[in-house]
């Protein structure tokens, strides 16, 4: 298989704590990968230490390979071109992913721009605007010539994370890396945001890796999923096993927890 | 993660830094000159001890000005002047900005535009220029009004600063759970409002005193400040000016005081700083 | 008994659209609310019009039969000391300057409730098992969770009838999350609590009412059971079919 993250052993210290310590995971081409964990279990590190964006002070030992290139110790410029053409990010808080003073279309164009840079071409400026509509109608963002001019301010959370998510695209990644990307957003704008992802990447057969603390949302966003707690692995498989036959503890009580919750709304379905 | 919380410091033990420990010993040496100048000075600071101009000597260590005073004595008393200054002007600024800058924080948004624009205009105004309207509208310069003068000049910028960090306390929730518990508008004043801001208020009082010095020699220098026989460092300047070249000491020495108290309250600030707000000290 | 009634309450900022239209709700002694909404629904306007902090537009609010009127002293003393609340950010819900023992003890003070404000604030502690020396430690010492029950204990050492809680659960990690529900379940008995939430399952699992908000309006309301097994409303619907839940995996 095309495995496009492995990440081998990886440990993630920062004055002289230990953070994460000895997580594997991998990720090939058109799997959904869930790495589920509660505040503090290290779940973002991790996914930063992916991409090779650890805040200062924090070191990383072990191996994280993007599309087989080791991202530890690697140098910065060779980081960033692997960031847009292997793996893009979506975060939590798209206001904060977004340049508040920057059109929403004029965003995403630069991003395409810099793709076509990377590829070494170049685009006019009505087919780097054609691109940014298609993106736009990609991630079925409503009535894109006009959006197109608004400020992230001017849209709804929804519409922003679509907005990010489009950007991302911009990059032709073949890795998404998408960190809570629907906790900061209502139920039911949740829900399409999911169907959303899920038809990305089923369709550019692109790698997920899905970070949340959110069973019911890993559930249904992924079919293997990886149990963090402290910084330590403590469950992985299938989600049907993992969440239907937990085995540690931690997960029982994860998902009980979970279930609580589920069956107060009953069979309402 | 951590809690990223840095506008709410919780409460720490002090730390002391290299900075704050300079700062507070220029700081303190000034205090403890201003006030043995009360009880003792090496000459009388307004007789005639010497020849006119000496350079230094060990009879008159900053040597004499050109009316043969004793230089030495005449800079610590200017300590004490620069000192009572920054005491009264910074507490002016302190009553009237902080009573202000609250009345802001949590008056309606008319009255709060209304009062934010009025900072904003004196905010523009030169302290120095402020100063001088005041003391041109009263009898004549004296230390109080050169007190009074910049104490209102910095008061604005006191004013602001409180309204912004008010404003940024009355948004949190133990503010809403202060009011559902019944405390009144004064207790949350009291309780939550203060505590929080303090630590940065401090800080900018410190650096307050610091342009209060500063603005008193300029007003002295300019003959807007004390009077003479007042031995202001920025008159001790303007006097050493037709001299400075046959006895450059006579406006070395001011100015060496001038800058050691002022960079003292410097470092003591971000000594303060340090101390009050522990996510610049995790550095 | 009625606790607060709202009759026709309608809420506007200054002159803009209303946040708020037309709603009637009664709140009764003994029956938990859930009032469920996503964002722009109106439920935060809501629960600062139960709290008597903002008037509404139009319409009346009374509790136990008396409109609230904040100008008269004596009677928000009442008001206040049976009214309290949970806010959702357990962070910024507590005064980083304060020790527990302060935060609790807040409403005793301000409201000048005759007690032994020691005792009161140990009982309040332990009603949420956090242990008696919290009391002179202070937040930033504390998890997420254990703020939260701080927060709590500090709504109930009033004894008060009715707290309101604003998103309580939603800044909490699931094994926290049920760990606080146990405890609003248990507190419950001897208060009644109004939960104002955008995650129905958490609601549901409290309430024996609700109320389903959608862009100022109440679309459908009344008891927990109905509305879940039998949703009327389109919007409730969707509300339901969108809620995340783990699959049967069996």
């Amino acid at each position: 298989m095309d495995e496009l993250l492995t990440i081998e052993n990886l440990s993630i210290r920062h004055a002289g704590r230990s953070l994460v310590s000895g997580v594997s995971l991998s990720v090939a081409a058109g799997e959904r990968v869930g790495l589920i964990g509660e505040s503090g279990s290290g779940k973002s590190l991790t996914a930063l230490a992916a991409i090779g964006l650890l805040p200062d002070g924090m070191t990383a030992s072990g191996s994280v390979g993007l599309a087989g290139r080791q991202v530890i110790g690697a140098t910065d410029r060779e980081v960033v071109g692997l960031r847009g053409a292997v793996a893009a990010t979506i975060f939590q808080e798209p206001l904060t992913a977004l340049d508040p003073l920057m059109r929403i279309g004029g965003q995403i164009a630069e991003v395409v721009r810099r793709r076509v840079r990377r590829d070494g071409r170049s685009l006019s400026r009505t087919e780097v605007l054609a691109e940014v509509m298609g993106l736009m109608a990609r991630v079925a963002l409503p009535d894109p010539a006009r959006l197109a001019r608004a400020y992230p301010h001017e849209m709804s959370g929804g519409q922003r994370q679509r907005a990010a998510i489009a950007m991302a695209l911009a990059c032709r990644p073949r890795l998404l890396i998408a960190d809570e990307p629907t906790t900061a957003l209502d139920v039911t704008t949740q829900a399409e945001v999911l169907k959303l992802l899920e038809m990305l990447v089923r369709e550019e057969n692109m790698g997920l890796l899905f970070i949340s603390h959110d069973l019911p949302v890993v559930g249904t966003a992924v079919d293997r999923v990886l149990v963090l707690r402290a910084g330590e692995l403590v469950e992985e498989g299938p989600v049907a096993e993992v969440f239907g036959q937990p085995r540690h503890p931690y997960t029982v009580g994860l998902v009980e927890a979970a279930r609580a919750f589920d069956q107060a709304i009953g069979a309402a379905l | 993660m951590t809690d990223t919380t840095p506008v709410l410091a919780p409460p720490t033990s002090m730390r002391v830094t290299p900075t704050f420990l300079i700062g507070a010993t220029l700081v303190g040496l000034h205090i403890v000159v201003g006030l043995l100048t009360l009880v003792w000075t090496p000459y009388d600071p307004t007789a005639m001890t010497g020849g006119r101009l000496a350079p230094p000597s060990l009879a008159h260590w900053a040597g004499t000005d050109r009316l043969g005073r004793d230089l030495f004595t005449e800079i610590m008393v200017g300590a004490r002047i620069a000192l009572s200054v920054g005491i009264g002007a910074v507490t002016i600024a302190a009553s009237i900005g902080v009573t202000l800058g609250l009345l802001a924080a949590f008056a309606s948004r008319t009255v709060d535009d209304v009062l934010a624009a009025t900072l904003d205009i004196l905010i523009a105004f030169p302290t120095l220029l402020l100063a001088m309207l005041i003391v041109a509208a009263s009898d004549g310069a004296s230390l109080g009004t050169a007190i009074f003068a910049i104490g209102i000049a910095s008061s604005s910028i006191v004013a602001r600063l409180t309204r912004i960090l008010a404003r940024r306390v009355l948004a949190m929730d133990y503010i809403t759970a202060a009011r559902v518990s019944g405390t009144s508008w004064l207790g949350i004043v009291r309780i939550h409002v203060l505590p929080n801001i303090w630590p940065t208020l401090i800080v900018n009082f410190a650096l307050q005193f610091g342009l209060a010095v500063i603005a008193e020699a300029s007003l002295s220098y300019l003959g807007l400040g004390a009077p003479p026989p007042n031995a202001s460092w920025g008159r001790l300047l303007q006097e050493a000016q037709a001299t400075v070249y046959t006895a450059p000491f006579g406006a070395i020495a001011p100015g060496i005081a001038l800058v050691s108290l002022v960079i003292g309250l410097n470092l003591f600030a971000d000594g303060l700083r340090d101390v009050a707000d522990p996510t610049r000290r995790r550095r | 008994m009625s606790l607060i009634d709202l009759t026709a309450v309608s809420f506007a900022y200054g002159r803009g659209r209303p946040v708020l239209d037309g709603i009637d709700l009664r709140i009764e002694a003994g029956h938990n609310l859930g009032i469920v909404g996503e964002s722009g629904s109106g439920k935060t306007t809501i629960l600062r019009l139960l709290l008597g902090l903002v008037r509404p537009s139009s319409g009346d609010i009374s509790f136990r039969g008396a409109p609230i009127d904040p100008g008269d002293r004596s009677f928000m003393r009442v008001f206040r000391r049976a009214v309290q609340a949970v806010f959702q950010d357990p962070y910024s819900s507590l005064d980083p300057r304060q020790k527990i023992v302060d935060i609790v003890a807040e409403p005793l003070r301000s409201l000048k409730i005759a007690t032994d404000v020691d005792a009161a604030v140990a009982e309040a502690l332990s009603a949420v098992d956090l242990p008696r020396e919290a009391a002179g430690r202070y937040p930033h010492e504390f998890s997420g969770g254990q703020r939260q029950r701080i927060a709590i204990a500090r709504a109930i050492v009033s004894q008060p009838e009715l707290v309101l809680a604003d998103e309580v659960v939603s800044a909490l990690d699931l094994t926290t999350r049920i760990r606080i529900v146990e405890l609003l379940n248990v507190l419950s008995a001897n208060t009644t609590l109004v939960l104002v939430s955008h995650d129905i399952g958490f609601v549901a699992l409290l309430c024996q009412d609700l109320v389903i908000l959608e862009k100022g309006h109440i679309v459908e309301q009344g008891p927990a059971r109905d509305i879940l097994s039998a949703p009327k409303h389109p919007y409730t619907q969707r509300l339901l079919e969108s809620t995340p839940r783990l699959p049967d995996f069996a």
